[in-house]
């Protein structure tokens, strides 16, 4: 792997802020901090193309912008698209001698799990397909935060959102999240991670080595949201953590196909820890609650199984 | 092999309008090309492929998954400063219509061709516009041809018109599916691409460049949407005079000049027809037929769409009392149903003139529209009289459906 960043801590970071402050995220957004840190291990040669979501709409209100690298948007399903269109450009005019090509710009897309999982997976499928050298970052607030908190493929069991209200018959989503890296993992790319903003470092040191690769790359992270995820502000680090502490969520990545789990949980927490601090998961019965923690363990003993030992340990109450 | 001695010097070949378009473009030297199989555009792309593989074009074909992904892709490459190309028809195209928007609203100068096809439901792969007119207010600058030549021509043409800074909005080169697209027509192409290469240089204009960074496709509000809304308008204005700059050049270097309304022996006409794309051929020899039986009738022929040529459409009319215009797509519900029909009222309301239109809808889906149908529509007119006018669109050939009293 070439131009890899070394990564051992926040000092390794570029002091540079390539994200402009002043832009309209909610207060606690953790999405705005993932862009701050994808800026920084991309740097200035990069290219961003957006799908419309949040961070489309609250980061470039015309007249202004946070952007302080060239930024693309189109619409909301086809970043991929237009990332693909972007690299092959980049291929050929610096063929034809019309760019400079001695310095490589990198190609990110970034969409939402609505842009993603959803109406965006048939462009992303396709690009990953044709191999384009594109990184596509997928911040998920496992809804349609920027509609006013729909569900989509990616919100999980029995989460509460407008259009899957916790009532007296119907509890919050009915389906499970859809295993979108795992699907990704299998158009057999490059490089396939998942990340979490509470654990930087972990996150940053994909971004580098997803930019890194010959080929696709597909980074998903975790990114709590304080308002559809009905959290304090300021909480939004700890939800995070709390994520991998009960295995809710899990740090791993599978580079040319070799899977390793980044983060490792000697003791995991009951999901109950993460779920009690959101909102959207309040008035669950003990039983659906249950019921949640039963896919987690089955998730925990499938990752086990693939890793081949126990790095996701025991649970303690 | 015959040559034709313009000052781009040409050769005489056999070519459908799919494969005039493809030469066109490879003559422009084209940078990106995205596109997605659609009976009856699937030649163009088909041919692009081949000359990929042969190396007689330096290009990157993008295989997308769907027409929404090769607008897109091409918007993608465009905004990097890439010279790019699609074709589609029919469902492509309406799948492309969010995108069609948002490539005018950019102000990119992509460049389409669209072997025009009925659209879904019933499903029809045969030629119509309703494709085409459906996509009439997406602020794309659209030609309709009638020839293979004229496709080749205007392919060429497109790039210069959308690429001019006064312009910078997308262009649609449109011609009959399977009438076109599949026939095949004697036309005169570039002996020498490069000559062609050097008529259609590349023009700096804003665009993706980390060294110069921009954001585009930004959100705007109430407060500034209208203003960027009405540059559109006026681009698509200044085009026009843009168009007719850039017919004379192609008409001085390969010696064939278009106007964006054709005529024929329209000088002493009193009753004229007028339509557009492949059937116009068929509609001159109806003309020659009804003037041997001696009606004074001419032909018009539409080859600008977008923006609409109102004061050519105003001249070529002057002398006439009575205009049939026939349609090949239907505006289901409106006081007239032919699209351009529709436009034709309007430009000449504008002008206070009092020229009697008849609307007329032919061909859907493929029905052949042939020489006798067009003078059978004449005599059917004049016998009508005013009372066309009180049917307001007359549908041509449909089982079941009489005029005649």
């Amino acid at each position: 792997m070439k131009n890899e960043i070394r990564i051992r801590g926040v000092r390794d970071l570029p002091r540079e802020e390539l994200f402009a402050p002043g832009h309209g995220l909610c207060a606690g957004c953790t999405a705005g901090t993932i862009i701050r840190h994808l800026l920084k291990i991309s740097g200035k040669n990069t290219i961003i193309v957006n799908a419309t979501g949040c961070v489309e709409v609250s980061t470039t209100l015309y007249p202004y912008t946070s952007w302080t690298v060239p930024w693309i948007h189109v619409a909301f399903e086809n970043a991929a698209a237009v990332a693909s269109g972007i690299e092959v450009a980049l291929k050929v005019l610096a063929r034809k001698g019309f760019i400079d090509s001695s310095k490589e710009i990198k190609v990110i897309a970034l969409a939402g799990d609505g842009g993603t999982y959803d109406i965006g997976f048939q462009a992303l499928s396709g690009m990953l397909e044709r191999g384009h050298k594109v990184m596509y970052v997928l911040y998920d607030n496992e809804a349609y935060m920027n509609t006013g908190i729909q569900r989509s493929g990616g919100t999980p069991l029995h989460s509460w959102t407008t259009t899957t209200p916790i009532g007296t018959i119907l509890r919050g989503k009915l389906q499970m999240k859809k295993p979108i890296a795992d699907i990704i993992v299998a158009h057999r790319i490059p490089y396939v991670a998942t990340a979490n903003i509470a654990y930087p470092i972990d996150m940053d040191q994909k971004f580098a080595k997803g930019l890194s690769v010959e080929g696709p790359s597909f980074i998903h992270v975790l990114q709590p949201c304080p308002t559809g995820w009905r959290f304090d502000p300021r909480y939004g680090i700890k939800i995070g953590k709390l994520a991998i502490e009960t295995a809710m969520w899990i740090n791993w990545e599978a580079l040319e196909g070799d899977f390793k789990v980044t983060i490792r949980v000697p003791r995991r927490k009951h999901v109950r820890h993460y779920l009690t601090l959101q909102g959207r998961f309040k008035g669950l019965r003990e039983e659906e609650i249950e019921e949640i923690q039963k896919y987690v363990d089955l998730e925990v003993e499938r990752i086990n199984k693939l890793v081949g030992e126990e790095v996701i340990g025991p649970r303690i109450d | 092999m015959e040559v034709l001695e313009s000052p781009i010097k040409q050769v005489r070949i056999m070519l459908n309008s799919n494969y005039a378009v493809a030469y066109a473009v490879r003559d422009v030297d084209v940078d990106v090309i995205a596109a997605y199989p659609i009976t009856p555009q699937t030649g163009v792309v088909e041919k692009l492929a081949e000359m990929l593989a042969n190396g007689e074009l330096d290009a990157e074909m993008i295989h997308v998954e769907s027409e929404h992904s090769a607008l897109s892709a091409i918007i993608g490459a465009s905004a990097l400063g890439a010279r790019v190309f699609t074709a589609t028809s029919s469902q492509g195209l309406e799948l492309m219509h969010e995108v069609l928007h948002i490539a005018s609203g950019m102000r990119l100068p992509l460049v389409m061709s669209v072997a025009t096809r009925a659209v879904s439901a019933p499903i029809n792969i045969w030629c119509d516009y309703s494709d085409l007119m459906n996509v009439r207010d997406s602020s794309w600058i659209t030609f309709i041809a009638s020839t293979a030549q004229e496709v080749y021509d205007t392919i060429i043409e497109a790039y210069m018109v959308a690429e001019d800074p006064r312009v910078l909005l997308p262009v649609i080169v449109a011609y009959d599916g399977f009438w076109m697209s599949h026939m095949y027509e004697p036309l005169y192409i570039a002996e020498d691409r490069s000559h062609v290469k050097a008529l259609t240089p590349r023009r700096d204009r804003i665009k993706l460049d980390p060294l110069k960074p921009i954001t585009m496709g930004t959100l705007v509000g109430p407060d500034w949407y209208f203003e960027l809304k009405y540059q559109q308008v006026t681009a698509m204005k200044e085009a026009y005079e843009v168009i007719r700059d850039y017919d004379r050049v192609i008409g001085k270097a390969f010696g064939r000049f278009y106007e964006p309304i054709e005529t024929y022996e329209i000088d002493d006409a009193e009753i004229a027809i007028l339509t557009y794309g492949g059937i116009y051929g068929s509609l001159l020899e109806a003309v020659d037929k009804l003037r041997a039986e001696g009606y004074k009738v001419g032909a018009i022929r539409l080859r600008l769409w977008r923006p609409f040529p109102l004061n050519d459409l105003l001249r070529v009319t002057k002398g006439i009392s009575k205009l049939l215009v026939v349609d090949r797509a239907i505006s289901y519900g409106a006081s007239i149903a032919g699209p351009t029909a529709l436009e034709v009222i309007a430009a000449l309301y504008r002008a206070d003139s009092g020229l009697d239109v008849v609307s007329y809808v032919a061909g859907i889906g493929g029905r052949p529209v042939t020489e006798a149908d067009f003078q059978n529509m004449f005599k059917l007119a004049l016998k009508l009289g005013r009372r066309a006018r009180e049917l307001g669109t007359l549908y041509w050939g449909v089982r079941g459906v009489s005029y005649e009293e």
